[in-house]
């Protein structure tokens, strides 16, 4: 079965065309990587996915349901998820917070409900807390439990992203760039972490410039130029793949 | 009919060209900083009411509209010195916040020294007003309109000839790359403060013999002057003049034909719709967010 | 079992509240007690809204003006009971604010203090100019607050009742900001799209709390007319909205202690400045100022943040 579906999806910003008469298909449970030079629309691409930005043209299916045109929220509910390549932790809460916000769409979020605090929404609250804090062991941030997201380093900001996309309990996560500004072993131990989730059958949605994670975690890679499909395949395929190395060596082939 | 609607006509192109100056005052301060001014009014009324005073104590009317509006440029550099740069904050509803406080500091300190009676300033020459095609005009108008048509040829001059203007365009596109080619974009802020204030003053001036002026009359011309820039798209010149006038003739036109009392509503009401409608202005450039 | 720090919160409060009467006030510190009861829940609304979610209005006392003349005018020209007025004042401000909410609150930054701001100065205009309804610029007097025979009057009534509706807003208030509504909010406040994408109706939530804070204002202009006994188109001006927005940010943004402390301190500073008279807006300026140099998340989160460190 196919998680996500796109069929000659396009944006146009003006004139120009960052996303250009694009069609793949992500199979469920897989680790399905994006990449592509500077400007060559993942950005975009991700925006239209996760319904940021309308797109100009094109469907996409998300699990045999049309969802093209979606508001991010709606989206959130139908189980898509996603994490920001500048990150946005919302400064103003503790970690944990932020996490459960992640879960917002499986809890009463009524206004009146929360005004007196009935008992059901004190019971759910509880639940999810304690799922949130079991989030952060698991993305590794045990240790910023108490903490204020703004007293917390930019690595652990972008395993607090994760931790509440994860927190939505979604079936198909879009990571934007999760190792983008880290150094080696952390970047490593996002690449364990990035296995573990889709090893939990969720479908993964990788953009990253780092290659050799790409190249390590992928089942599948679409590799984008100018908006378009540049090339397709298991990793093995897309590095022998001429076009691919000359796109990014930037030598004619 | 034709003399009348004239006469309207004036009036608002009169009071418009003191919202075109105030409109240039927001102008200069967002394009060096993209922040909005929200004490932009008290530097209007601190010039009229620093100039009536001066001239009540008998200094002579050109040097006392000089001092009133180097007294409020030296209040707009006291602003950005003391105010907005210690507070070292981005964060726009922070520096909406402060500046709304110097506003009510300049507007109290007003209300203290100078009490808050209504004050009277002569205007730049004869006051018997001119004929045309039955329409008066008081000779005050043409001053203001005359001055604005100058000081808008200026700024244009200086935004798109003078180094030092483009310094100031490029600290608004991006502060961090302004630093890295060199320009100091604290002195840029300063300065656009200081040019704000003197715009705002010589608005002040200009416009309070015509109208009186009084301590609490800045916040009402300030709020005008935004809705004219926001009208021109905030930070283009030229749109902030056409801003001005248009909403000044709206105006006149509004009391005249609809509803004295509620003229002053229909700026607030335009405001709304054209936010709305089109938060970039009739004239402003689109930005896009990037996340 | 251990009580949560806003339960213990909330009974020091009811006991302060209670313990007032016993300290045998005086008519003038009934009335100051009973201002700063007013303003306080009003201030709670508010930080609902912008402490909270971040959406600035420099518009809010209008909707307090709204409230004070809904009661004001449908009492004495059309002889409603007042608390038919009053509920009337918060419905139809309930609504406005309803049909407003959505366009203006898409507004961010400066574009959203004008328009709100616009929206204050427009129902201030709106008040000042019907004057066979509302007296003009001179107001008009209002009639004693009334449920079918009985009246309610004399300060330590006042007191009482609005200390109880005091107690009712910070304890809603403070579940709210602890539940899942009340984490939309302030996840609105830190990133919009995040919000958005963890499946917030940011629109709809954005609404709702403008709603809810314009309603409490309105509630709070009703009685506050039937306490003065009069009206006047000031309630709904700028300056009222520029005070109440003080208060949110010295007491401190998104703090429900904080909007009392706010309130509380603004509200008896004229009082202590009244010698110095004319001196209240330049004082109100300084203030500002001052607390977004020196402590930008107002009084009470910089004091706990203190002694939290301190305690460390």
């Amino acid at each position: 079965m196919s998680a996500l579906e796109v069929s000659r999806l396009s944006k146009h910003f003006g004139g120009v065309a960052a996303v250009d008469d694009l069609s793949f298909t992500v199979e469920a449970g897989s680790i399905h990587a994006i990449i592509g030079p500077n400007g060559a629309g993942k950005t975009t691409l991700i925006n239209l996915l996760s319904g940021i930005y309308a797109p100009s043209a094109g469907v996409i299916t998300m699990m045999d349901e049309t969802v093209t045109g979606f508001s991010p929220d709606r989206l959130a509910r139908l189980g898509l998820s996603r994490t920001f390549q500048n990150i946005q932790v919302c400064m103003n809460m503790d970690a944990i917070s932020n996490v459960m916000v992640g879960g917002q769409t499986r809890v009463d979020s009524g206004f009146f409900a929360g005004l007196l605090h009935l008992p059901h929404i004190r019971k759910a609250d509880a639940a999810l807390r304690e799922e949130a804090a079991a989030l952060m062991a698991y993305v590794g941030l045990s240790q910023y439990r108490t903490a204020q997201a703004s007293q917390m380093p930019y690595g652990a900001l972008k395993r607090l992203e994760i931790a509440r996309a994860l927190a939505a309990k979604p079936k198909i996560l879009l990571l934007d760039e999760p190792a983008a500004g880290l150094n080696h072993s952390e970047t490593d131990e996002i690449r364990k972490l990035i296995e573990h989730i889709a090893k939990a059958g969720v479908t993964v949605l990788l953009v990253e410039h780092d290659m050799k994670l790409v190249m390590q975690v992928s089942t599948r890679i679409l590799v984008l130029d100018y908006g378009k499909k540049l090339a397709e395949g298991t990793p093995e395929v897309v590095r022998a793949d001429p076009q691919v190395i000359a796109a990014y060596l930037g030598v004619a082939a | 009919m034709l003399s009348q609607f004239l006469q309207f006509l004036f009036a608002g192109l009169t009071v418009g060209a003191t919202y075109a100056l105030a409109a240039l005052g927001y102008t200069l301060v967002y394009s060096a900083s993209g922040m909005i001014n929200f004490a932009q009014g008290e530097f209007i009324m601190l010039g009229a009411m620093t100039a009536s005073a001066l001239v009540a104590a008998g200094v002579p009317l050109l040097l006392a509209l000089a001092l009133a509006i180097a007294f409020t440029t030296l209040v707009g550099v006291t602003m950005a010195k003391f105010a907005v740069e210690p507070a070292k904050t981005t964060s726009m509803t922070s520096l909406i916040i402060i500046t709304l406080g110097a506003g009510q500091v300049i507007r109290g300190a007003v209300q203290i020294s100078l009490g808050k009676g209504n004050h009277a300033l002569p205007g730049l020459s004869d006051e018997r007003p001119l004929h045309i095609l039955g329409a008066a005009l008081v000779p005050q108008a043409i001053w203001i309109m005359g001055l604005a048509l100058v000081i808008v040829l200026v700024l244009f001059w200086y935004f798109n000839a003078t180094m030092h203007g483009k310094a100031l365009v490029a600290t608004s596109h991006n502060r961090l790359a302004a630093q890295l080619v060199g320009i100091n974009t604290m002195g840029i802020l300063t300065f656009s403060f200081a040019l704000s204030a003197a715009l705002g003053a010589i608005g002040g001036v200009l416009l309070a013999p015509i109208t009186f002026t009084s301590y609490d009359a800045g916040t009402m011309l300030g709020l005008k002057g935004f809705v004219a820039a926001a009208l021109g798209g905030l930070g283009s010149a030229l749109g902030a003049v056409i801003g001005g006038l248009v909403l000044g003739i709206i105006e006149a036109m509004t009391a005249a034909y609809v509803s004295s009392a509620y003229k002053d509503a229909v700026a607030f009401i335009l405001i709304i719709l054209l936010f709305v409608v089109a938060p970039h202005g009739l004239f402003g450039a689109k930005s896009s967010h990037r996340v | 079992m251990t009580i949560a720090p806003r339960t213990l919160g909330l009974v020091l409060l009811a006991i302060g509240l209670a313990a007032f009467p016993l300290l045998s006030p005086n008519a003038f510190a009934y009335d100051l007690a009973v201002r700063v009861l007013i303003n306080a829940v009003v201030v709670i609304g508010l930080n609902l809204l912008f402490g909270y979610t971040g959406q600035i209005s420099l518009g809010h006392a209008g909707f307090i003006g709204l409230g004070t003349y809904a009661s004001a005018v449908l009492t004495t020209h059309f002889n409603w009971p007042p608390l038919v007025a009053l509920v009337a004042g918060a419905a139809g401000t309930g609504l406005l604010a309803f049909v407003i909410a959505r366009p203006i609150l898409t507004l961010k930054g400066h574009h959203l203090a004008m328009a709100t701001l616009g929206m204050g100065i427009i129902i201030a205009i709106a008040l000042n100019n019907e004057m066979h309804y509302t007296g003009g610029s001179d107001g008009m007097s209002v009639p004693a607050f009334t449920i079918g025979s009985w009246t309610l009057s004399g300060d330590r009534n006042w007191y009482a009742l609005l200390s109880i509706l005091l107690l009712a807003a910070v304890w809603t208030a403070s579940n709210l900001v602890d539940s899942p509504a009340g984490r939309a909010l302030q996840a609105i406040h830190g990133s919009e799209v995040a919000a958005r994408i963890a499946g917030v109706d940011v629109a709809g939530v954005k609404v709702k709390v403008f709603v809810l804070s314009a309603i409490v204002a309105s509630v709070m202009g009703s009685l506050e007319a039937h306490y003065l006994e009069f009206a006047t188109p000031d309630t709904a001006g700028f300056v009222r909205s520029i005070i109440l927005m003080t208060m949110v940010i010295v007491g401190g943004m998104a703090s429900i202690p904080g909007s009392l402390v706010g309130a509380a301190l603004l509200t008896l500073l004229p009082q202590v400045l009244s010698t110095f008279e004319d001196g209240e807006t330049i004082v109100f300026g300084i203030i500002l100022i001052v607390t977004m140099i020196f402590m930008p998340n107002g009084l009470v989160p910089t004091l706990s943040n203190r002694l939290t460190r301190l305690r460390s």
